[in-house]
């Protein structure tokens, strides 16, 4: 039943044999074929723009007020591709099996070497769109390196890079407005798919200002709603961030993949207390130059810089010499928990380790004095300088780091902790993003597709782009060259009239049910749940708990939830009702999935299944596959499994050693 | 860092909707921790209005993390409060003390009517950009990222310009509601660059146009915008782009 089209022939010629044989629509036809983009992150932006430009007619969707401030603003670090600028060994290959090694050998080949080849293409376009990435005196491209790969290839804009990229697909998206080949509906979101015969044909959506339901038609539907970390509560992702869309088209048919692969991000600002609304990144980029450590005794109560240097245990360095700090999110991340469990935690909550610049300030201010040609600096000239060079790299996340806890990071190391960051589950989809229901395609982090079980470090950005400019409008002409002669279907079709009918119905029950606890309460307790139970480790016992929990939590939410206000108008308690009521049904499937799978691999990390020195410990002869689940009906799902197939690399116990 | 708590009187703008009056209303936040941002502390307030049947006040946000731009209070007579360099979502209640009262209010504009309460339409940023606040070039279009060398300079000055996070505080500062910084902000990131050289006149003169379309004021160089911006955008990109648009004047022959 799951098919994944992947193209036949040579892994490296699959995506150039398949871009040279589909089908294409011509300049007359796309004119008459409408998409609708649901989402404006790098995914949906840069497909609305892309779409447009080739003449298309497309309609775009996002919550927020502007396209501009979709939550992919927010990445920090950077954005990968072969491009080989250092002269350092790179390749489209090194890339390919640096992803597939990172995801623990759960992802698929020949998606991720497509992703690979298009990296180099994704640099050339932002550039030529004004994407200021930072350069070295030369004039050129700058280059810095990022966690589980010993290559640069890591392209950034100071500590802002996607908020350079994003700015630069949504000028592109405004210009295509501008030129009425694409219409931008801001402030309105997504809550249902019309499907009719089959074919996913449009979507229905709530004016956020006015509340009034619309009906959308359209050939194509393409989510690009992003990733649903907030299931979690507490995450990185804004506020905002949901799984509705997907989950919807899930309920409508299309398989969801690998929902408990969760990427909990090892350096993060820690959980102050209960007031907490989500959680700050302190970028991966951090671990190029700082270094990670614990206090050598258990419950110290010095602070960080009365503790010498020989009581300090730089765990990382120490269990993982090779890659030292840069060792995979997953990894870093559970290797904190362990220190932190075995008491040697730091800051009030013990909840923290460090993250330090003390001697990256010192190295730096060195090879500035030289360069200066002052070969015998005082202390006070190496740390000024020092501090120069960490202030350019790295300044707005020491500045972010400051406003959030009141202390200096130049001074005194941060404090950091792992937490929800990213979901390399999502929509099941094909080699042409299709998911299992035609003409419904899923781009970027609202898919499963390539991060396997654990995503590299700034390769979210890349995959988003890369699905949008370079993927889709070749995939999608695929499909539509068969819909040429399929009209604008009315929305007075009676699956418009029904899809409406069921939205309106579960608003108005949510409205009714006038109890007395708030939307917030009911995230917070389920975020509680996830995380205790379907975090950073998890076990059978625990999964089967929470399975329970998830249900009778979301019972008392039907019974108990109170939404002030009215429906007909701008109502954002209600806007967060619709999202948490699908995020308490994802919560049960995550876990069920992650019952499934027992076997630790990437971000899934079962605590019955470890090596004696504590790694994931895989197992290949049962778990090698995606698990996609079908909705069938209240909480039922049946399994299909996508059996991977390692033809080009050779799963190994990954290690960083 | 030692922490406190407080207890504050907040006055908050209240108004349902577009076409309706508001006015302030005032409320009373108990226990609050100086280590909670500005914007849990209106979580706060609103899990209280909410659990006592009453309307919770309406703010936009996302990120929290001073990105997006989607914060947008004015408190206490300055957009997005007392810090320097700081958004909504990233001030944090260690900036007040037990006792304070704060007057938080939307942005005020004409160009940027009120939705509900504290949430305002900045669709008119979008319209600026639609008239020219991009580079004309197709996906696919692009020559090798290295085959233009940019002075590292020029690169980091228009990276200063992109900054801007399109919040439209530096509108709501100016006596003039002029959108002037956002608008030079956008015009200097695209010409600094070689990439951005072929429209730079049109762009100009395109966004600026635009700008008076929307009904924002113009600049008379008060300098309130720069002090208040979030992201430290400098008043230099005004004259910049105010000599990019005497240039394109000249020369255009449209
Ligand atoms: C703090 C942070 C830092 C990061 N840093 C990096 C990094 O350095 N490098 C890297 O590679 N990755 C990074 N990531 C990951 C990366 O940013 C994201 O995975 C990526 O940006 C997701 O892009 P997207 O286009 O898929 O979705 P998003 O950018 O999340 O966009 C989702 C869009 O969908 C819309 N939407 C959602 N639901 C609906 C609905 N129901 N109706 C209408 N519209 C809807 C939203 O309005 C929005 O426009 C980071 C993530 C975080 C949280
Ligand atoms: S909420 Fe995003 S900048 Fe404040």
């Amino acid at each position: 039943m799951l098919n994944s089209k992947i193209p036949a022939g040579p892994l490296e010629q699959k995506w150039t044999n398949y871009k040279g044989h589909c089908k294409l629509v011509n300049p007359a036809n796309k004119r008459k074929l409408e998409i609708i983009v649901v989402g404006t992150g790098l995914a949906g932006a840069s497909a609305a723009a892309s779409l447009g430009e080739m003449g298309y007619k497309v309609k775009t969707f996002c919550f927020q007020d502007s396209p501009r401030r979709a939550h992919s603003i927010a990445a920090q670090g950077g954005i990968n591709a072969a491009k080989n600028y250092q002269n350092d060994g790179d390749s489209v290959y090194r890339l390919f099996y640096d992803t597939i090694k990172g995801g623990d050998y759960r992802s698929r080949e020949a998606n991720v070497h497509r992703l690979s080849e298009v990296s180099a293409n994704i640099i050339d376009q932002c550039v030529a769109q004004g994407v200021p990435f930072a350069r070295e005196y030369g004039g050129l491209l700058s280059n810095r390196s990022f966690g589980g790969v010993q290559v640069q290839r890591t392209f950034y804009a100071a500590g802002q890079t996607g908020q350079q990229l994003l700015i630069g697909a949504y000028q592109a998206l405004e210009r295509q407005i501008a030129l009425g080949t694409v219409e931008m509906f801001s402030r309105h979101e997504m809550l249902d798919v019309v499907v009719i015969d089959g074919k996913a044909r449009g979507i229905i959506v709530r004016d956020l200002v006015t509340g009034k339901l619309e009906r959308h038609f359209g050939h194509a539907v393409l989510l690009c709603s992003g990733g649903y970390g907030n299931v979690f509560y507490l995450s990185t992702n804004a506020m905002g961030s949901n799984v509705t869309a997907a989950w919807k088209a899930h309920k409508k048919g299309a398989f969801f993949g690998n929902p408990c692969y969760t990427q909990i991000h090892p350096t993060c600002i820690p959980v102050t207390g209960d007031h907490q609304s989500k959680l700050t990144l302190m970028s991966e980029s951090l671990r190029n130059d700082g270094r990670i450590w614990v206090p050598k005794k258990q419950n110290d109560n010095r602070k960080a810089n009365e503790i010498p240097e020989d009581e300090r245990d730089y765990y990382l360095e120490r269990r993982y010499p090779a890659f030292g700090n840069l060792v995979p999110r997953d990894v870093a991340s559970r290797a904190a928990k362990e220190r932190c469990d075995a008491g040697y935690g730091v800051g009030s909550s013990r909840q923290a380790v460090f993250l330090d610049y003390k001697e990256a300030i010192q190295r730096y201010g060195k090879i500035e004095c030289s360069k200066h040609g002052n070969h015998n600096p005082s202390a006070e000239e190496i740390r000024h300088h020092g501090m120069e060079v960490v202030k350019e790299k790295y300044g707005n996340l020491f500045d972010m780091y400051e406003k959030i806890t009141g202390e200096n990071p130049y001074n005194v190391p941060m404090r950091i902790y792992p937490a929800v960051h990213y979901t390399m589950g999502g929509l099941w989809v094909d080699y042409e993003l299709m998911t299992s229901v035609q003409g419904l395609y899923a781009l970027g982090e609202a898919n499963f597709s390539d991060h396997g079980a654990n995503r590299l470090g700034a390769s979210a950005l890349m995959q988003g782009l890369a699905d949008g400019y370079f993927v889709i409008p070749y995939t999608v002409g695929n499909y539509l060259a068969d819909e040429i002669r399929t009209p604008e279907i009315p929305t007075s079709h009676p699956a418009f009239e029904e899809a409406e009918k069921a939205v309106a119905e579960r608003i108005s029950n949510l409205m009714n049910i006038k109890g007395s606890q708030t939307v917030e309460s009911f995230h917070k307790r389920l975020g509680k749940i996830m995380w205790d139970k379907c975090g950073m480790a998890r076990n059978a016992e625990g999964l089967k708990q929470a399975i329970e929990e998830i249900k009778s939590l979301r019972e008392e939410f039907w019974k108990n939830l109170r939404i002030p206000g009215d429906i007909n108008e701008m109502n954002p308690e209600l806007d967060k009702a619709n999202r948490v009521a699908d995020f308490l049904e994802l919560g049960e499937l995550m876990c069920k999935d992650a019952l499934l799978r027992e076997e630790s691999c990437g971000g899934h990390f079962r605590e019955e299944y470890q090596t004696p020195e504590g790694e994931a410990l895989r197992n290949d002869d049962r778990f090698m596959f995606v698990a996609a689940w079908e909705f069938k009906n209240g909480n039922n799902w049946d399994l299909h499994k996508e059996e991977l197939k390692y033809d080009e690399v050779k799963p190994t116990q990954r290690s960083y050693k | 860092m030692e922490h406190y708590t407080m207890n504050l009187k907040l006055k908050v703008w209240k108004q349902k909707n577009t076409s309706s009056k508001g006015s302030f209303e005032t409320f009373e936040v108990k226990d609050i921790s100086s280590e909670m941002s500005f914007l849990e502390m209106f979580d706060v307030l609103n899990e209280k209005l909410i659990n006592e049947g009453k309307e919770p006040i309406a703010f936009d946000h996302d990120c929290r993390e001073g990105i997006c731009g989607m914060c947008s209070m004015y408190i206490n007579g300055r957009p997005h409060g007392p810090w320097h360099g700081t958004t909504t979502c990233q001030l944090h209640m260690r900036a007040f003390k037990d006792g304070d009262t704060i007057v938080v209010e939307p942005w005020r504009a004409n160009a940027f009517p009120v939705i509900k309460d504290l949430m305002v339409d900045r669709g008119a940023f979008d319209r600026i950009i639609q008239a020219g606040g991009y580079i004309s070039v197709n996906t696919g279009n692009a020559v090798d990222g290295n085959a233009i060398p940019i002075e590292k300079e020029k690169a980091d000055s228009s990276f200063a310009a992109a900054a801007c996070i399109g919040c439209g505080a530096c509108v709501a500062a100016c006596k003039n509601s002029s959108a002037m910084l956002f608008v030079s902000a956008k015009i200097s990131h695209l010409a600094l660059l070689p990439q951005g050289d072929p429209e730079r006149k049109t762009r100009a003169l395109n966004m600026l146009a635009q700008m008076d379309t929307e009904g924002f004021g113009s600049c008379t160089n008060t300098g309130a915008c720069e002090a208040v911006c979030p992201k430290e955008i400098s008043i230099s990109y005004i004259a910049r782009a105010n000599a990019e648009f005497t240039l394109a004047a000249l020369t255009s022959d449209k």
